[in-house]
């Protein structure tokens, strides 16, 4: 039996871990959803075929995240939602309608086809947005004034670019021809605005939250994170720079085509750590911390003993999929 | 508050009825799924792997609906019931967990390479997919049942500050009504799939379906269907003494029983005067309700003036028993007849097959009917005699919910008009569909090269 500090330590780490495991899994098809092009359908059905097998595992880390939520902090539980209630609502419609249209626009009648993929595109975008937003709000305590709520529009845009950006990183890995030289040239823009956001974010933040200044100033290790990132940034310029040389000479050259999605990844694990770092360890910030929120030690350890064989076996049945479905996207069909 | 708690309830009760009728579609329906590849298996007739190719997609889509609605339920206990996270978070929280943990990434992974891997991995594998996403769905049902349960029928916890803290966790699960309503349930949702298999599959046939996969379904799905309903009958009557035993007050509401009394009617028809307390017409059978419920034809049954203001409301329970008691019976009765006609005559006659195209949603009828009595039979409680659902309640702004309201059932309108139009689009284009050929078939079979 653990005590209750170190459930809220396992818990805290176990929900940060599901949060970015949804945003690098979720954002990636939430990005090939934003980026379907309504102009070209073949390259639309192959771009949803190289996300078909995975967008349904990949966004039961959100229910993951938000239950983890909800179970080990309830406190932080209700005051989150009461305060993002309606931006929750757009994302859920958002996602409603998204999961839907993925699995219409291959069912229903062909003439309804382009209503779907209107759907899909602009629901992805949507949810996406809101997330963002709600990420937004929570960096600025839910505060409502105007800055506030056009600080969180702009994190709205910030991470539907960072979804675009790992989801051209994935079309890059996964497509082959003409999709993934448009999608080379995707990567390439979203790549210079998402050093943009995350520049501007770095600034804003330390900027509105006192505290978030006080601990980056006063723990001069943390600003190590900050250069790892540039660095990230730096090098997937440069793989991208090489794949698109080599792709004006030979189509068929897909050697390190998995780079750019790599370091997009290496990218998202240094923001959010350093956004964990920026709160820890306050759960709502300003008004909670996970030591006050945490939930009944017998509770969260019925629950530990479990997670302890059960997320290891999903990680690994996670990793058998990816395996099963590696390599270049084929059509879809179901059987 | 007033204004929000209503407005919750009926924001939170249009979610539920939505999403349940997705999950008792395919907790059934994925065990279908895993009859029709195993014959395919085994028998190599290619006739097996046709009707998994198509109920398999009318598969997923009615688990991408369930799944997506179900996010939505998720969020819900936060945003509009907080205090029930507060109160007995301690028990919901991991139930709910472990129903992540243990069925929704197993479902959801392993849909994928149901649903497109066939030709990645061996053909064992992709079988084994398909009977993994069947225990996902279904182990999925046991922990939302296990905590439905101890809301109804609480054990296994102290109250400390008002909050609940579990001292036994295996009394929690097992708690006394569980094993009744998972049965009820689990039976609930074949009978829903064998209608709605024997539904589609009629109006093929009506369509002049002569392949011979829609007549071989049929029979599975008519088998099921007689089977369920006989099985129900029994389980149904289970559940029932279970709940007059932990819930006498839901049971008086069900019988439309305002005062004690022994030797009580069955009703089969009544209209119910909550103001006065009493029935008006009634339509009843001497003697039978005492003789179900207690076994004895002077048995003395507890009316609703035992539990004067704290009983739920007699109407709706009461209405709502009788449709789903009544669509029960008939169901039966159109099983057996329908089954035992298509095995003397191989064929059913047009007007029995409209009967069964009519009936493809009775279960989905049935299951919200026994859901509705079920849920508003436990009010005032949210758990019964630990939380009401007024206590549970959010205080956010009624705007916001209303706001929040609307956009569901917009939303829950589209989607259902959506895929019932895609059903219907589905089922006529599998008539037009030629026959594959054994060749196809084993080519769908064989793993192929790495792509």
């Amino acid at each position: 039996m653990f005590g209750q500090e170190a459930l809220a330590l396992i818990f805290g780490g176990l929900m940060a871990l599901t949060i970015l495991l949804y945003a690098i899994l979720d954002g990636y098809d939430l990005g090939v959803g934003m980026l379907l092009p309504l102009e070209n359908d073949k390259q639309a059905d192959e771009m949803i075929a190289s996300i078909g097998p995975f967008w349904d595992a990949n966004e039961t880390w959100l229910v993951m995240a938000m239950g983890l939520l909800f179970i080990a902090f309830p406190l932080a539980h209700s005051m989150v939602f009461k305060a993002l209630y309606l931006p929750t609502l757009v994302m859920l419609i958002a996602l409603i309608i998204r999961g839907i249209a993925f699995d219409f626009r291959a069912k229903a009648l062909f003439t309804h086809k382009p209503i779907w993929d209107r759907a899909f595109k602009y629901a992805s975008l949507v949810a996406s947005i809101a997330q963002g937003y709600m990420l937004g709000q929570y960096v600025v305590g839910f505060e409502q004034n105007s800055t506030a709520i056009l600080f969180s529009l702009l994190s709205g845009i910030g991470v539907a670019m960072a979804y675009s950006l790992i989801g051209t990183a994935w079309l890059i890995m996964k497509c082959e021809g003409d999709l993934q030289v448009r999608a080379i040239r995707w990567f390439k823009i979203a790549l210079i605005v998402a050093a943009i956001g995350v520049l501007l974010v770095s600034i804003v933040n330390p900027m509105v939250n006192s505290d978030v200044a006080k601990r980056w100033f006063n723990t001069p290790a943390y600003w190590l994170l900050p250069v790892l990132c540039v660095a990230c940034f730096a090098i997937a310029y440069v793989e991208i720079s090489k794949i698109r040389e080599r792709k004006w000479q030979d189509t068929t050259n897909d050697e390190r085509c998995w780079a750019p999605f790599l370091w997009t990844v290496a990218i998202y694990v240094l923001c959010f750590t350093g956004f964990c770092l920026s709160f820890y360890p306050e759960i709502v910030p300003g008004k909670l911390t996970i030591w006050e929120s945490v939930a009944a030690p017998q509770a969260l350890n019925f629950l530990l003993w479990g997670a302890m064989i059960v997320i290891p076996t999903i990680l690994a049945y996670t990793a058998y999929s990816y395996r099963v479905f590696w390599g270049k996207v084929s059509p879809l069909q179901y059987y | 508050m007033e204004e929000t708690l209503m407005l919750s309830r009926i924001q939170f009760a249009a979610n539920i009825s939505f999403h349940i009728l997705f999950p008792t579609i395919t907790i059934a329906l994925s065990w279908f799924l895993v009859y029709f590849k195993v014959k395919a298996n085994i028998t190599k007739d290619p006739v097996w792997m046709r009707m998994y190719r198509f109920w398999v997609k009318i598969f997923a889509l009615s688990f991408a609906i369930g799944v997506v609605s179900g996010v939505t339920m998720s969020f819900q206990f936060g945003t509009n019931w907080p205090q029930f996270m507060e109160k007995v978070g301690n028990i919901a929280g991991p139930l709910l967990g472990y129903e992540v943990l243990t069925a929704f990434f197993l479902e959801a992974s392993f849909l994928g390479i149901m649903l497109f891997g066939i030709k990645r991995v061996p053909p064992v594998v992709h079988t084994i997919s398909t009977i993994v996403v069947a225990v996902g769905t279904s182990l999925s049902a046991f922990w939302i049942l296990a905590l439905n349960s101890w809301m109804q029928t609480p054990q296994g916890f102290e109250m400390i500050d008002g909050v609940a803290y579990p001292t036994d966790w295996w009394a929690i699960i097992f708690n006394p009504s569980f094993p009744y309503r998972l049965a009820h349930m689990l039976i609930a949702s074949g009978l829903t799939a064998s209608f709605l298999v024997a539904g589609i599959t009629a109006y093929r046939l009506l369509k002049g379906d002569n392949k011979k996969a829609p007549t071989k379904t049929l029979k599975i799905s008519l088998t099921a269907a007689m089977i369920l309903t006989t099985l129900q009958v029994y389980v149904g009557d289970l559940h029932g003494l279970n709940t007059l035993k932990h819930q006498p007050q839901k049971v008086a509401a069900m019988e439309g029983l305002w005062e004690t009394e022994s030797g009580v009617p069955l009703l089969l028809f009544a209209t119910i005067d909550e103001e006065n307390r009493e029935n008006g017409f009634e339509i009843a059978i001497p003697k039978l309700a005492s003789l179900i419920l207690t076994h004895e034809f002077d048995g003395e049954l507890k009316g609703l003036n035992e539990f004067e203001g704290n009983h739920p409301p007699v109407a709706p329970v009461f209405y709502a028993f009788r449709i789903m008691v009544g669509l029960g019976f008939f169901m039966l009765a159109v099983s057996w007849i329908a089954r035992i006609t298509l095995a003397r005559r191989n064929e059913l006659p047009n007007w029995m097959l409209k009967i069964l195209v009519l009936m493809t949603f009775s279960g989905w009828i049935a299951t919200l009917a026994g859901w509705y009595v079920t849920e508003i039979g436990r009010q005032p409680w949210l758990v019964t005699g630990v939380l009401t659902v007024k206590e549970a309640a959010t205080d956010i702004a009624p705007s916001n919910v209303m706001f929040s309201l609307v956009a569901y059932l917009i939303t829950y309108v589209v989607v259902m008009w959506a895929y019932l139009h895609t059903l219907l689009v589905m089922s006529r284009r599998a008539v037009e569909v030629e026959e594959i050929s054994d060749n196809e078939y084993y080519s769908h079979t064989q793993p192929m090269k790495e792509a």
